[in-house]
């Protein structure tokens, strides 16, 4: 154990406030509950500790080893090497979103050089340097629209076809606010691609609507009636992308949308059970004083010289105090430059690349598996992405056991999250997913399937 | 630093001026210089609203600092001037003429008295 202080130390320090005994300082905690017997197994040598740490991190299946269709919010995709080669360096790794940001130019740079990517991949006019999760940049959506709305309308429509799991963490967020109520994402407002059931509900109480592009099932919805109809009813609309589509599929930005946010993992970010990931923020001019988080602007010092800043900082907690709209003023910023390196690595076609990688074996996927007697696609009358509902014959988690018989993570289990939907499994395919182990994914179906 | 004589005052840096029973707000000469380089301000009322004295007129940012603008008195909003909202920096250059903030129709002349005069403002934040 390091313990920084010497006996005499100690003795100084106990002298001075007038105690005897270390102990003396627990007197307040009752006796019983005053050093409990912690019943350690006997220590170990570090050669022995390594050992052991190594057999628990064994016991996990991941997706080095096993053939992988899981998606639903993370995504298996190739990260070149030179991602995590340059993310290690020290300059870049050791660094914590900077406190004296001025002198750190070259982490404010690449959070630049980050926000402008942000900005061009999802067509807005401004980037924040990133929130936690897909999940916190939603909630930060439902806080920002409200704040903007200057607390006047209550109502925020959130499609059922959002990730469960951002519905989960904007509820979190929100339970103690007495004037946002989170809606539409019901049973009976369903899951119907027009949207017409959740557009009959916006109206002059509406502060925010909010879809995803693509669809938590992979389906790629025409928002434009429904962003026409939150506009027309001075609400905003924001949208959650994955940013994988947006190598090939138009923007959000270009067709209205007011704040686009994501799940920032696809790019160049490990799956690594579940973190970190990066929070994708961006919003329309118009709410640029909005914008939680922070933000890095690109001027001139003194002498002319190029330089960066941390700017519109007025917009922050610690000036804004209890009147800022979010208390976010942090960033992922190693995750963020993650992004950036990915990115700067595939360029504009390999990042296009990638997407139609995506797409066309996710679509050759789906006809392989809903030819398979007894499974069948659902929506399949919707274009979709790299993602695909599939009807399965037999219980999900069944099947899902049997699969791993053979190596293969077979997707999610949708019944989990919606009942209508018992019985379907949520497929997704990326780059990294060759014919040949589509092939294979199917002839393990054929085999596990049982009349 | 200037307190026009024709102005009432609150504690808080507002002025109003009262023509016909209608009340312009505006922030005064000492809030603009206080906060120094004002770049952003947001109305937090619209015209056509009911509002109540000492409820928030809107949100001014400076480079310094963020601070809330109260409203002095109660009544109806009138008129609100968006030339602020698009240039924020006419608060620091004429706080009495351009940058007025509001015009509200009074609901009880009697909140005007409790103002501060001109003399007791300049005192109070100045001495």
């Amino acid at each position: 154990m390091f313990t920084p202080h010497t006996p005499k130390d100690v003795e100084v320090m106990l002298n001075t406030i007038g105690i005897g005994k270390v102990e003396d300082l627990f007197a307040e905690i009752p006796e019983k509950y005053r050093f409990p017997e912690l019943k350690l197994p006997p220590s170990l040598t570090e050669m022995e500790a390594a050992g052991e740490l190594e057999s628990i991190a064994n016991a996990n299946g991941s997706t080095k080893s096993l053939l992988s269709f899981l998606g639903a919010g993370a995504y298996d995709h190739y990260v070149p090497a030179a991602v995590d080669m340059l993310l290690q360096r020290g300059e870049f790794y050791t660094a914590y979103t900077p406190y004296q940001p001025e002198i750190s130019q070259g982490t404010l740079q690449a959070i630049f050089e980050y926000q402008s990517l942000v900005c061009e991949l999802t067509g807005m006019d401004v980037a924040n340097a990133s929130h936690y999760d897909g999940a916190t940049a939603a909630a930060e959506a439902v806080i920002l629209a409200y704040h903007h709305l200057k607390g006047k309308r209550t109502k925020f429509l959130i499609s059922r076809a959002v990730n469960p799991q951002y519905r989960e963490v904007v509820r979190t967020y929100t339970q103690g606010s007495h004037d946002i109520f989170i809606q539409g994402d019901d049973p009976e407002t369903g899951l119907d691609a027009s949207m017409e059931k959740l557009i009959a509900q916006i109206d002059s109480n509406t502060a925010l609507v909010m879809v995803q592009y693509p669809d938590f099932f992979g389906r790629v919805i025409d928002y434009k009636p429904l962003i026409a109809a939150a506009h027309s009813a001075g609400a905003l609309v924001a949208v959650a992308v994955n940013p994988t589509v947006l190598g090939v599929l138009t923007p959000p930005g270009e067709i209205g949308a007011d704040i686009v946010f994501g799940e920032g993992q696809p790019l160049g970010i490990p799956l690594s059970f579940g973190g970190p990931y990066l929070g994708i923020f961006a919003v329309t001019n118009d709410l640029l004083r909005k914008i939680s988080g922070r933000l890095v602007g690109e001027t001139v010092d003194n002498a002319g010289r190029l330089a960066y800043v941390l700017t519109l900082t007025a917009r922050e907690q610690h000036i804004r105090r209890e009147k800022a709209s979010s208390n976010i003023c942090t960033n992922q910023g190693l995750m963020a430059l993650a992004s950036t390196i990915y990115l700067s690595l595939l360029g504009k076609q390999g990042f296009e690349a990638v997407s139609n990688l995506c797409y066309q074996k996710a679509h050759y996927a789906a006809s392989q598996i809903s030819s398979i007697q007894g499974y069948s696609q659902v929506f399949s009358d919707q274009p979709f992405f790299h993602e695909f509902v599939i009807r399965s014959p037999q219980p999900v988690d069944h099947l899902l056991d049997d699969l791993r018989a053979y190596d293969i993570l077979g997707g999610y289990n949708l019944g989990q999250d919606y009942p209508e939907l018992e019985g379907c499994l949520l497929i997704a395919v990326t780059e990294k997913i060759s014919k040949e182990d589509i092939d294979l994914f199917h002839d393990a179906l054929v085999e596990v399937t049982h009349d | 630093m200037n307190f026009p004589e024709e102005l009432k005052y609150s504690q808080t840096d507002e002025w109003v001026r009262v023509e016909n029973g209608i009340a312009t707000i505006g922030i005064s000469d000492y809030a603009q210089d206080a906060l120094g380089d004002i770049v952003y301000f947001e109305f937090s009322v619209e015209a056509g609203e009911q509002v109540k004295a000492g409820g928030q007129l809107g949100q001014v940012d400076s480079a310094k600092a963020s601070s809330e603008v109260n409203l002095p008195v109660s009544g109806v909003v009138t008129e609100v001037n968006e030339s602020v909202s698009d240039d924020a920096e006419i608060l620091n250059q004429d706080p009495y003429g351009k940058a007025w903030l509001v015009k509200i129709q009074l609901a009880d002349p009697a909140e005007v008295e409790k103002l501060l005069s001109a003399q007791a403002y300049q005192a109070y934040r100045v001495g």
